[in-house]
């Protein structure tokens, strides 16, 4: 069963400063044969509106289990969720079913990675579009169509009229992920999650889904997260990141900040081993050694330890003895000073990412 | 391939869990060069369709290939890119002879290899090897990695001095694994360990050229350089020539001296690695590269090209030239004539192209960005509208 | 979808054709002589060769069949008497067309059949929703249990016991009678619905397990997550999401235990006293009557045939990407 901790209520004052989206202190287990898996472990983050945030990091690290758990996807049966969620001024960790399916699909909305398996085999495009539509605005068969047949004209699928009554399988991959995009817009939900919508795709038809992102959120104004594993997507359609690692954020900060002046050792090794299309090939890559962590055992203290090079610097056992905090705001979960990180970046890691 | 190559003197645990600084610039110990290893041309690879009403007969084919021209040289490594479905694949598999060409040529160390049967392929087979993509479907799991690692050899009637186990170790620790793995199974290595056996698997027989069909696109983002580094110290330490397929640009950029761009079954443009990140003339590899997400945010000195729609189907590609249904500079000619892949005016040696109406050479931004996607159009106009 | 169909049937036709060859060569390659069979005590070689000729038995096996074959389109006249159109041959036994002796009982093995599969699937699966939409309730536990006893209930076990429960003490149900749809339609329904309802309970548990772990798996696929992430209400998801995706598989398991629910029927019928194609059957095979052995074979082949494309059909209507394949 869900089992909800709600923090003691900090005085909050009245005025809407609040952001849009804020997640605090968010634990997310699944009890599984093998024993606890800990997805996500103490994260926090905000989303302001008609802004974009991105979630990057490896696979397992708990970027679709955070964004599912927003959601209130997760089944209760072996899962349990802590922390607080609050949308808008709005709780939904502890929200009713009611209040969620009232949500889903029309305040908040999630485009998935693979649209092949996402969408229905069984149902035309046209119709899993107008589903949404019409269970959350009240509208005919009619309307619904004729607003699928709209969104899919906006999202670019040619000859709107006739391809709105295909199956997902007579669709291409791209097509099928415009789809995937109309059906996620169909309501105009103030925020959008965005899981990896882009990987399984080639890149020219990548560069084309984020750019359509990009302008309808322009055009529409809701917040988008989206989340990859890739800091080039991150490069041109967020605004704000956080880098994830074994269910944790490690560091949080604007794009620019991010990417021009990474702090997390995690973050040094994710930018130092992807190549650039400008950077020096006789160069080597300097890849992350070793491998990511279980979550079901997840390593003490910070859980990068076993593959961090700079566990000396900090000096003595505190990295795998101590959890270090995420400051709020700008800034990264890492034991080593201020200072460290800027020399360490500038005279080791900077040289590296050209 | 001599005796001393057999113990390649690759610094132990190089790529593997050392820290980042212990990663040194490989030795840039390159072979001779010049000297042609693998020669394609006209190759064609056509997977029939069958259907009809009541009997099955061929209805049509896929062209997954359909003539293309390359080479390779001595210890080189030529990048091939281009997007799904376009024949990369195929072509990996027709150089290696798991597939039967439909038509044209393949000559391995200028001997026609293209009908050769088994046993004369016998003395070849070991020195073409391949990499395969799925590190998780590519190794059988009920054999153990010394096993897996040895097999080549057996098929091949190899048996390296002081026998197949410890040639195994040997191999083991040059990939930056564990020799005590002998006699484990693949499930209980990680994505990028199991990456390592797949190479060590390759290198068992001193291969001369290694087909990598995306080595790295199943792995982490974090693994993948260290797969990337193995396999560049194994090219240039000892001499491997390689066929690199990828679709990450970037990656292929860093890998191979020179690179193909395929494009429906035909490779649109080849040249040195200059020449087609630096020079690109052909406006798919513009496209392309203009596509390619970089994670750099002051990267706004790049043209902006967004092509319409996917790539059309093998089965029925356009006439003429297969990219003119997405090519803004596409005209009659276009669909009339296929263009011949050559070396156009102001490329450099060894460059080909096959376009009519060629782009400048070079990559910075355009005073206008090129929107053929009509849905981007629209919503750019919109955004501008409100904004 | 059309094309599907005229595939299939024409496939099925071929399957027909080769099954009435193999049944055939096997029945005449038997030792027994039939002929031997129906000239009884007194038998020279001349009249066994009266009755060669007459049962056609002097020509070439191929030739034999082949006539067999085109008899069952065109009807034949054999020198025992005339045998019209669907012509199975003449009932060594009393010279009947064998054709009317199958009229006379396959709808009563067919009746039960289609009753019994009515009732299992709607039972079988029903239960098996229930359990899936209730997953680790009561009910679902309960429901896995009863499942575990239905499976080891034998018909000839329980339909004894239904008659004297649901028919003599109780008189609910009429304890089974022979169909004969034309004439008596209403009485025909009630005397087969206890038979039905015993035929089917062999098959509740396999049909309510399955259902069960098809939707469980069906629920944590993703289109169906993507389903609630568009808000749909969980009743629509679980039926209009997860049970459409389950709905293949299932009508796939009934389209293999088609074998099964003709053998059950064939059971029911021994066990309630009816007379059907099971009871026929028996009595060609004790009286070594060819011709009518033959025709059991082939009917029974034949409907197994039929429902397969039926299902096949029903399978193409419900997944749009084989039906536009
Ligand atoms: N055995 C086969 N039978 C029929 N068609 C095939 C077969 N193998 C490949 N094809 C088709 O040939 C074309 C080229 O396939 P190939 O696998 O070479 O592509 P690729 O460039 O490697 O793509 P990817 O980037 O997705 O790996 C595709 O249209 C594919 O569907
Ligand atoms: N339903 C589940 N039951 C058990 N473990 C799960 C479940 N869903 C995800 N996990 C685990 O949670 C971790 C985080 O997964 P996920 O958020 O999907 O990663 P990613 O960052 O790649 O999106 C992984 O270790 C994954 O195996
Ligand atoms: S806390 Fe220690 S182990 Fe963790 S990232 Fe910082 S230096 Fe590395
Ligand atoms: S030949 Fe024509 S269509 Fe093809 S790339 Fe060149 S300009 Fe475009
Ligand atoms: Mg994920
Ligand atoms: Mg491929």
């Amino acid at each position: 069963m869900t089992t909800v901790t709600k923090p003691d209520p900090a005085p909050k004052d009245p005025v809407s400063t609040d952001p849009f989206l804020s997640v605090r202190d968010l634990y997310v287990r699944f009890a599984t044969e093998d024993g606890t898996v800990k997805a996500v472990d103490g994260l926090s983050f905000d989303l302001e509106r008609g802004e974009t945030l991105g979630i990057v990091g490896e696979s397992g690290s708990g970027k679709s289990v955070t964004n599912l758990a927003i959601l209130g996807l997760h089944n209760p049966r072996n899962t349990t969720i802590a922390g607080e969620i609050m949308l808008d001024g709005q709780e939904l960790t502890g929200a009713s079913n009611r209040t969620l399916e009232r949500l889903r699909g029309n305040k908040m909305a999630m485009i998935f990675q693979d649209s092949l398996t996402a969408l229905s085999p069984y149902y035309t495009v046209g119709r899993q579009i107008a589903e949404p539509f019409m269970k959350h605005t009240g509208a005919s068969k009619r309307e619904g169509r004729a607003r699928a047949i709209e969104m899919l004209a906006r999202v670019g699928i040619p000859q709107p009229q006739t391809r709105v009554d295909d199956f997902p399988h007579q669709f291409s991959g791209g097509m099928r992920q415009r789809a995937m995009i109309a059906l996620a817009l169909v309501c105009d939900p103030e925020l959008v999650i965005a899981d990896e919508p882009t990987t399984a795709l080639d890149v020219t038809v990548q560069a084309q889904i984020l750019d359509l992102l990009k302008d309808l959120q322009q055009e529409t104004g809701t917040s988008i997260i989206l989340i990859t594993h890739d800091l080039g997507v991150i490069a041109n359609t967020a605004d704000k990141v956080v880098v994830m690692y074994a269910g944790r954020a490690v560091e949080r900060g604007t794009t620019r900040e991010i990417l021009k002046a990474p702090e997390h050792p995690y973050a040094w090794g994710l930018l130092s081993s992807i190549p650039r299309l400008t950077a020096d090939v006789d160069v080597p890559l300097s890849p992350i050694p070793g491998t990511p962590p279980s979550l079901l055992n997840p390593p003490s203290g910070c859980p990068f330890h076993p593959r961090c090079a700079f566990v000396e610097k900090v000096g003595g056992d505190r990295c795998s003895t101590e959890r270090p905090q995420l400051p709020d705001g700008r800034g990264s979960a890492c034991h080593l000073t201020t200072e460290q990180k800027r020399d360490i970046f500038i005279e080791q890691i900077q040289p590296r990412l050209r | 391939m001599s005796e001393e190559q057999q113990k390649p003197s690759l610094e132990k645990g190089a790529t593997a869990d050392a820290a980042p600084e212990a990663d040194k610039a490989v030795p840039a110990q390159r072979p001779e060069t010049g000297e042609r290893l693998l020669e394609v041309t006209g190759m064609r690879k056509y997977f029939p369709i069958n259907g009809g009403f009541v009997f099955q007969r061929r209805v049509g084919d896929v062209r997954a290939v359909d003539g293309i021209d390359f080479h390779i040289d001595k210890g080189e490594a030529l990048g091939m890119v281009g997007e799904s479905g376009c024949g990369k694949s195929t072509t990996g598999r027709l150089v290696t002879r798991l597939l039967e060409p439909t038509d044209g040529k393949v000559a391995y160390a200028g001997q026609d290899i293209t009908h050769a049967s088994r046993r004369q392929l016998a003395p070849i087979r070991s020195e073409i090897q391949m990499i395969f993509q799925d590190p998780y479907a590519s190794l059988n799991p009920r054999q153990t990695v010394g096993n897996i690692i040895s097999a080549p050899m057996e098929i091949n009637g190899i048996n390296p001095t002081g026998g197949r186990e410890k040639r195994v170790r040997e191999l083991l620790e040059t990939v930056g694994l564990n020799p005590e793995h002998y006699n484990r199974f693949p499930h209980e290595f990680s994505g990028g360990q199991r990456q390592r056996i797949g190479v060590a698997r390759a290198l068992s027989v001193n291969p001369k050229l290694i087909v990598a069909d995306e080595p790295v696109s199943a792995l982490d983002v974090s693994i993948q350089a260290q797969v990337v580094n193995l396999l560049q110290q194994v090219q240039k330490e000892l001499g491997i020539a390689f066929l690199f397929i990828a679709h990450d640009l970037a990656i292929v950029r860093h890998f191979s001296q020179r690179i193909a761009v395929m494009y429906l079954g035909k490779i649109v443009e080849i040249g040195d690695r200059e020449s087609i990140y630096v020079k690109p003339r052909h406006p798919y590899t513009h496209a392309l590269l203009s596509a390619a997400p970089e994670a750099d945010p002051d990267d706004k000195g790049r043209e902006r090209i967004r092509l319409a729609g996917d790539v059309p189907s093998p089965i029925n590609p356009p006439s003429g030239c297969r990219f003119r249904t997405r090519c803004w500079k596409a005209q009659d000619l276009c669909a009339d004539e296929e263009p011949p892949l050559i070396q156009l005016g102001g490329s450099s040696e060894g460059h080909l192209t096959a376009c009519h109406f060629p782009e400048e050479p070079t990559v910075t931004a355009r005073a206008e960005d090129i929107i053929l996607d009509p849905a981007l159009a629209g919503a750019e106009e919109a955004a501008d509208k409100t904004l | 979808m059309l094309r599907f169909l005229t595939r299939r049937v024409l496939g099925a036709a071929v399957i027909l054709v080769l099954i009435s060859l193999v049944t055939y060569l096997l029945f005449f390659a038997l030792p027994s002589d039939p002929a031997l069979l129906s000239c009884g005590k007194n038998c020279t070689p001349s009249n066994i060769a009266q009755i060669h000729k007459n049962l056609g038995l002097d020509k070439p096996i191929i030739v034999q069949w082949w006539d067999y074959l085109i008899g069952i389109f065109g009807g034949r006249h054999l020198p025992l008497g005339n045998c019209p159109a669907p012509c199975f041959g003449l009932s060594f036994n009393n010279q009947t067309p064998v054709w009317a002796l199958l009229k006379d009982r396959y709808p009563t093995t067919l009746s039960l059949a289609i009753g019994g599969s009515f009732i299992f699937l709607v039972v079988g699966v029903g239960l098996g929703l229930v359990s899936a939409w209730k997953q680790g309730s009561v009910f679902d536990r309960a429901a896995s249990s009863v499942s575990l006893l239905g499976q080891s209930v034998q018909i000839y076990f329980i339909g004894p016991l239904a008659i004297y429960l649901l028919s003599y003490k109780l008189g609910w149900l009429n304890r089974g009678q022979d169909p004969s749809w034309g004439a008596h339609p209403g009485s025909s329904l009630t005397g087969l619905v206890l038979p039905c309802l015993v035929m089917s309970v062999i098959f509740w548990s396999n049909y309510s397990r399955q259902t069960r772990s098809l939707m469980v798996e069906q629920l944590s696929e993703e289109h169906v997550r993507t389903a609630r992430a568009k808000g749909m209400g969980s009743r629509y998801v679980f039926l209009r999401y997860a049970l459409r995706g389950a709905m293949g598989p299932i009508i796939t398991i009934f389209g293999i235990d088609l074998g099964s629910v003709f053998g059950g029927a064939i059971i029911t019928e021994a066990t309630f006293g009816l007379h059907g194609l099971g009871n026929l059957a028996v009595s060609a095979v004790t009286q070594q009557d060819l011709p009518l052995e033959m025709g059991v074979m082939l009917i029974g082949a034949t409907s197994i045939v039929i429902f397969n494309i039926i299902v096949d059909a029903c399978y193409a209507l419900i997944d749009p990407r084989i039906r536009l394949a």
